[in-house]
């Protein structure tokens, strides 16, 4: 029994933490490809969908707006992220840290820890929702936020166990099973488009088009639910991954690429999960509604099943499944970025138990768009302090990397940018009622401006740097 | 050995996506379909453990 709680000792690999990646380990933009393809197609898909179609999104503001949104979250990894990691080569937590110093790091770390710990808690809850369906369980409706029954959280917390079990082993083993899994539910996603739309009665592309308009994305949104509009769906598809294009997550992933134009790779992900995947899972969750009339029930796991059998279910607990554990382990890194002396084991289950609890409450997968803009919001403050440090520094007038080059552990202009950025968020969305899928890209101008000033007052240049 | 387990995989994914057509063009029933996709899962899930990522490995 101990040797399942036994840490295997992973083969020393040099991951270049701290250290720029040599020209010997870069990759190609074809290996980046299948990556983002693979991270695309995940167990979100399986609830932004439906939620899509919930929030009652006309069918053209859909098309076109993830047309957009997605081309905008390209260019965003093309342009913004990956001349930065190829120039650079290091990883977002040394650049940062380097900008703004170890103590800021730790907080970023910990802000970043806790989203990670709901988001894979969100997916656990995705995942039972599908294991749930043998033991007739009761799912979770779109107004819940608390758990239903307690079958609910005994489910869950059983689950997250196991899932943090297996992050405790490491990451290889679960990036390996997502490896072989990936492809399957890329076409467990495009089967299950073509199967609803025979369900809803299409038979041709005229009909298609009606149907879409009139059965699936009608325009109407479900009952307690506001009504999306083309921004919304733009937006939204520009920053549901905000954290790691203008956020900088990313440069961690592409420090290894040959070429800045490796960011471009990231389009076969994007129109494979945030377009098919999200058009797939909406039209799954119209056959659903049109069997169910009038349910509010709210589950991925039986919404796949009822279409697709036994291989919708088990696509739903592997999404799910597959997201999560990984996010475990992420949040573990970060967390011990704070904690260097505690043992990884130890860390990562404090963060499976956190995880465990945060997936007993439904909120967090019915509220799952409000929350992934969050998620992105609160980091992406620091993606434009990295931004405006880089592009801007010299022809601003400020040092570049002050708290490494002032051998300071505390950057003021890099906290305050953050803190005041998200200050402004929320004033904007209390005060003039702004809603969370908007707030991104003013307060990406504001961080980039609140930096710069107060770089220019803290760590000005007097004369030009030598280059 | 490889080749025949690719060849089953090659399978399992014709499997998850064919009957999906077929069921569209009403060539075959749901619970002909469901059946069809489930088989095609775990003809996948059995045999791309030993392949798929031995190929990311060389690679």
């Amino acid at each position: 029994m101990m040797e399942i709680f036994k840490i295997k000792k992973i083969a020393a690999k040099e991951e270049y933490e701290r250290t720029p990646v040599p020209d010997s380990e870069l990759k190609g933009s074809r290996g980046f490809l299948g990556m983002y393809a693979g991270e695309h197609a995940a167990g979100t898909e399986f609830v932004i969908g439906p939620l899509f179609v919930a929030h009652g999104v006309a069918a053209g503001d859909l098309l076109l707006g993830l047309l957009i949104g997605n081309l905008l979250a390209v260019l965003s990894w093309g342009l913004i992220t990956a001349p930065i990691a190829v120039k650079k080569r290091l990883t977002l937590y040394y650049q940062l840290e380097r900008i703004a110093g170890k103590k800021v790091v730790r907080w970023y770390n910990l802000v970043n820890a806790l989203m990670f710990c709901f988001l894979a808690g969100s997916m656990i809850a995705v995942s039972a929702t599908a294991v749930g369906i043998p033991f007739d369980l009761e799912m979770p409706t779109l107004s819940d936020w608390f758990p239903r029954t307690p079958g609910w959280i005994v489910t869950v917390v059983l689950m997250g166990g196991v899932i943090t079990l297996v992050a405790i082993q490491g990451y290889d083993k679960v990036s390996k099973f997502a490896n072989v899994m990936s492809p399957w539910m890329i076409l467990i996603f495009f089967a299950a488009g073509i199967v609803g739309l025979s369900q809803l009665g299409v038979g041709s592309g005229e009909g298609l088009f009606a149907i879409a308009q009139e059965v699936i994305w009608n325009g109407v949104p479900l009952p307690g639910m506001t009504r999306f509009s083309i921004w919304h769906v733009i937006f939204f598809a520009w920053f549901c991954n905000m954290a790691m294009h203008i956020g900088m997550s990313d440069l961690t992933i592409l420090r290894y690429a040959k070429s800045w134009t490796s960011g471009f790779a990231v389009f076969a992900g994007l129109y494979l999960g945030h377009f098919v995947a999200w058009i797939a899972s909406g039209i799954l969750y119209a056959v659903f509604l049109q069997a169910n009339s009038g349910s509010q029930e709210f589950a991925p796991g039986p919404i796949a099943y009822q279409t697709l059998g036994i291989a919708g279910a088990i696509c739903v607990v592997v999404a799910g499944w597959t997201t999560a554990n990984p996010t475990i382990y992420r949040a573990g890194l970060a967390l011990q970025g704070i904690f260097p002396k505690v043992p990884t084991w130890k860390i990562t289950a404090i963060v499976g138990g956190i995880t465990s609890i945060a997936a007993c409450f439904p909120a967090l997968v019915m509220k799952l768009l409000d929350f992934v803009a969050l998620y992105g919001l609160l980091l992406m403050p620091m993606g434009a302090v990295i931004f405006a440090d880089f592009y801007l520094s010299k022809r601003m007038g400020f040092r570049s990397e002050a708290a490494l080059n002032s051998g300071s552990d505390f950057s003021l202009p890099a906290l305050l940018s953050w803190v005041l950025t998200l200050a402004f968020c929320l004033g904007l969305n209390l005060i003039y009622g702004v809603e969370i899928f908007f707030l991104g890209l003013p307060g990406w101008f504001v961080a980039v401006a609140i930096f710069i000033a107060l770089s220019k007052m803290k760590y000005p240049v007097s004369k030009p740097l030598v280059s | 050995m490889k080749n025949i387990l690719k060849l089953i995989s090659i399978l399992g994914l014709v499997m998850s996506i064919l009957p999906p057509l077929l069921l569209f063009f009403g060539e075959m029933d749901l619970e002909s379909m469901k059946l069809w996709m489930g088989i095609g899962m775990v003809a996948w899930m059995c045999t791309a453990p030993f392949w798929v990522n031995s190929k990311t490995s060389e690679n």
